[in-house]
């Protein structure tokens, strides 16, 4: 039995870790908040590009480096926990679309791009008025689309656009050239990643695979979104822990109280918990597992139940100060409500995994 | 990353199993009604000498002691296989998993000697005599002191809680020695012969029902020097050999509980209070949900520490979640159910199976939160063990056990 990450990929995720430690962080994110901050740190994105990140998915052939799904999630989960001010998870979720999905041309189109980091993927889910990836009222007619994507999240600055679209035999993604879309921000309770409306009266579109491989895709994006999730929830549990150790009140350190320590505990449970069917989630992208849509389901709900839980006790716990504007706290409260808005909330995908469950009892039966 | 055995597990497993099949035979179904304490005893002792034979019983231990001097992904391997059969369990699961671990790392060679074989055989049936009235989460706490008397020691005062005495010929207990030392320092662990004079073993009836634990007094109760674990002084450090054993032995969902794929089958044939079935309602699928991250969220937190195990590298620290996740999401989730089925869930006499398993893990659940460590004592070790919080404070810790308050 192997259900551990491989060495390579976890020298990935502490490479990854390093560098976000030191070029991103809370102080870069303050930054960001900023009303005429750039839409994500060039500079640092850059560098990652060069260090081979956004080409670790992408396959030799189309100049990437063919690593699997383990890199994506270290990489992730690496993003999540720094806050790092740069599309890589969404140009990952893009990477595993088009991984998956792609035809031969569409990879040598967009993969040499997305490797060397000169094209920035998106993926436009999110609709005004649905929560319901797949109940989309944007729809694909002979290869055009049309119809508002919003929130998506890394629009300003990115060329590509994966979008889920509704078709006849279900909905399924499509390949848009934002070039020739119309493209605006939108503020958001994030105030550190941007976000923006994707209005698409006509554009040209190709379509990326089936609805099958949609379906697919919304199981695989799940589990990257996840490591994502915990990163951003440990960070917050970390900084929790550290504060409870030198906040003293009544004489003794915050964190010698249970009040305290067991939120704290329960922090690490919950982180825990999600991590083991992110894992699990891991191992059956890898292997094709049937379990997938299960393990990337309960991977989706336990991830945004840690970083829901982290977030919301990480301001408790620090009190007062905890409240204001110049915490640190608000970036993980404010995350853990965009990470429910990446890819339809904890309850459709609570839905989601009890289905999973009812079609396997009915294929044993 | 993958599941499967290696080369070698996976011929332990086919051997094992061979084995279960040809000599479980009886068992691949649960008893019709459940086994009264005698016949429970009985088939217990003729199943672990049965196992004995065949070399199923401590896997793990050393060769010296009529163990296998296999590695834990043996262990693992038989339990798995084991578990899917419904043969008596847990009547050794303390003497095995704790009791006897004790006496061959801190026993004197020839008491091990005489013990150890015999208990592996399952001849002889051990309990663990640690709770007192007054000390419990806080074990260090213990009142019952054993005197020095030439080559003896004399025993007297009461334990609590002791799983299985009824049914046990030997135990292991821990005194007080030097009540003039901090508590964690006057303390001293034994073993004991049940049926000595002066031991007296009174059963408790649980609210479950059951009367699976029990009061034992000590009175005047003899042992010989022989038979003391560890110096004089060291009961503390010996007992938490016993503790870190108890760990590894109360972990997951217990085998055969209900879990999410009860409420399941439970939610397709009751009513949703807004029509239709239950399962289809949000409320129960949200509930259903929950209940399989967290009981499967164990289970592959229990895959890790396997990996880890199966690679010859110690697990790590998320194996500390285990008890406290599980027991808790038993009691819901087995509430959440019996509540479904409304009077049904609640009427006992004639109860259908699933509604009798889930009363039953309704009320055992209670136990299970307690048992081993309670859910607060659990949430301090992993606050302060794994994410290094300050301790609680301890006003007594370090004042002479008989001056502190
Ligand atoms: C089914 C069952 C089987 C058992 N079998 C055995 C056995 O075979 N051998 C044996 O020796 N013992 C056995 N026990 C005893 C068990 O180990 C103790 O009951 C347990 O450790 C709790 O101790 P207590 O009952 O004295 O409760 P207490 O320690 O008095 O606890 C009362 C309450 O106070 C809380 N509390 C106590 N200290 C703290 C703290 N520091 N911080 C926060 N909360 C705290 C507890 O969590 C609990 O909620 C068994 C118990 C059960 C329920």
């Amino acid at each position: 039995m192997n259900f551990d990450f491989s060495d390579d990929a976890k020298a990935l995720g502490d490479q990854a870790k390093k560098l976000f430690a030191d070029k991103a962080g809370t102080s870069a994110a303050r930054k960001a908040m900023a009303k005429d901050a750039p839409a994500f740190d060039a500079a640092l994105w850059a560098e990652i590009a060069a260090l081979g990140w956004t080409a670790a998915r992408v396959p030799e052939a189309h100049g990437g480096l063919g690593m699997s799904a383990e890199e994506s999630c270290m990489l992730a989960e690496a993003a999540g926990g720094s806050l790092a001010c740069v599309p890589l998870v969404s140009t990952l979720l893009a990477t595993e679309a088009l991984l998956m999905a792609g035809n031969e041309a569409q990879q040598a189109k967009y993969f040499p791009g997305i490797a060397d980091g000169s094209c920035i993927a998106v993926v436009a889910w999110n609709e005004p008025g649905s929560a319901n990836p797949q109940a989309l009222s944007v729809s694909a007619e002979a290869n055009t689309l049309n119809g508002v994507k919003a929130p998506v999240a890394d629009l300003a600055g990115a060329q590509l656009a994966i979008v889920a679209a509704a078709g006849a035999d279900g909905p399924s993604l499509w390949l848009v050239d934002l070039a020739a879309a119309k493209v605006e921000t939108l503020e958001t309770m994030d105030l550190v990643r941007r976000h923006g409306r994707l209005t698409l009266n006509g554009v040209a579109a190709e379509p990326l695979g089936s609805s099958a491989d949609y379906q697919l895709w919304l199981d695989r994006a799940a589990v990257i979104l996840a490591y994502e999730a915990i990163g951003t929830a440990t960070s917050a549990m970390a900084m929790t822990v550290e504060y409870a150790k030198t906040r003293v009140a009544f004489g003794q350190t915050i964190g010698r109280y249970q009040g305290v320590k067991h939120k704290c505990a329960d922090m690490y449970i919950k982180i825990e918990l999600a991590r083991a069917h992110a894992l699990h989630g891991i191992a059956m992208i890898s292997s094709n597992g049937a379990e997938l849509r299960q393990a990337a389901a309960a991977a989706r709900v336990a991830s945004l139940d840690a970083a829901s839980f982290c977030g919301e006790e990480a301001v408790q716990l620090h009190g007062g100060i905890g409240f204001t504007w110049e915490s640190d706290c608000q970036f993980y409260y404010r995350r853990a409500r965009t990470l429910s808005a990446a890819l339809g909330g904890r309850g459709w995908w609570a839905d989601r995994l009890v289905r999973a469950l009812e079609l396997r009892n009915r294929a044993a039966a | 990353m993958d599941f499967n055995d290696t080369a070698a597990e996976a011929e332990y497993r086919a051997t094992v199993r061979a084995w279960l099949e040809a000599n479980a035979d009886e068992y691949r179904e649960p008893p019709a009604t459940p086994w009264k304490l005698d016949e429970f005893i009985a088939r217990s002792k003729a199943w672990q000498a049965k196992k004995f034979a065949a070399g199923y019983t401590g896997i793990t231990w050393p060769k010296a002691f009529g163990g296998q001097g296999l590695g834990p992904m043996q262990s693992i391997i038989y339990g798995q296989e084991e578990g899917r059969f419904h043969a008596p369990s847990g009547l050794y699961s303390i003497g095995l998993g704790m009791c006897i671990p004790t006496v061959f790392t801190h026993g004197n060679p020839e008491v091990a000697a005489r013990y150890v074989p015999k208990a592996l055989v399952g001849d002889e049936v051990w309990c663990q005599l640690f709770s007192e009235p007054a000390a419990g989460s806080d074990l260090a706490g213990i009142r019952t002191k054993a005197v020095k008397d030439g080559d003896d020691w004399i025993i007297d005062g009461q334990k609590v809680w002791t799983s299985f005495a009824h049914a046990s010929d030997y135990g292991i207990v821990v005194c007080r020695t030097d009540p003039s030392k901090p508590k964690h320092k006057g303390l001293t662990m034994f073993i004991v012969d049940m049926k000595a004079p002066g031991m007296e073993v009174r059963g408790i009836k649980q609210m479950s029902g059951g009367s699976d634990f029990n009061e034992v007094f000590f009175n005047n109760v003899r042992v010989p020097d022989a038979w003391r674990l560890g110096a004089e002084g060291d009961g503390w450090k010996v007992a938490l050999t016993t503790l870190m054993h108890e760990r590894l032995a109360v972990g997951g969902k217990p085998k055969h509980a209900p879990g999410y794929a009860t409420l399941m089958k439970l939610a397709k044939g009751v009513e949703a209070p807004n029509g239709g079935p239950a399962i289809e309602a949000g409320d129960v699928r949200q509930r259903i949900a929950q209940s399989y991250i967290n009981d499967e969220g164990i289970k592959l937190t229990q895959l890790r520490a396997l990996s880890a195990l199966s690679k010859g590298e110690m697990p790590g620290p998320e194996q500390s979640i285990s008890k406290v996740v599980v027991a808790k999401t038993m009691q819901e989730m087995a509430a959440f159910a019996l509540d479904l089925a409304g009077g049904d869930g609640f009427v006992t006499e004639g109860a259908d199976p699933e509604l009798d398993k889930l009363q039953g893990s309704y009320l055992w659940s209670a136990g299970l939160r307690i048992a081993g460590g309670t859910d607060e004592i659990l949430r301090n070790i992993i606050a302060e063990r794994v994410l290094g919080l300050p301790g609680d404070l301890r006003p007594d810790k370090d004042k002479p056990f008989n001056a502190a308050a």
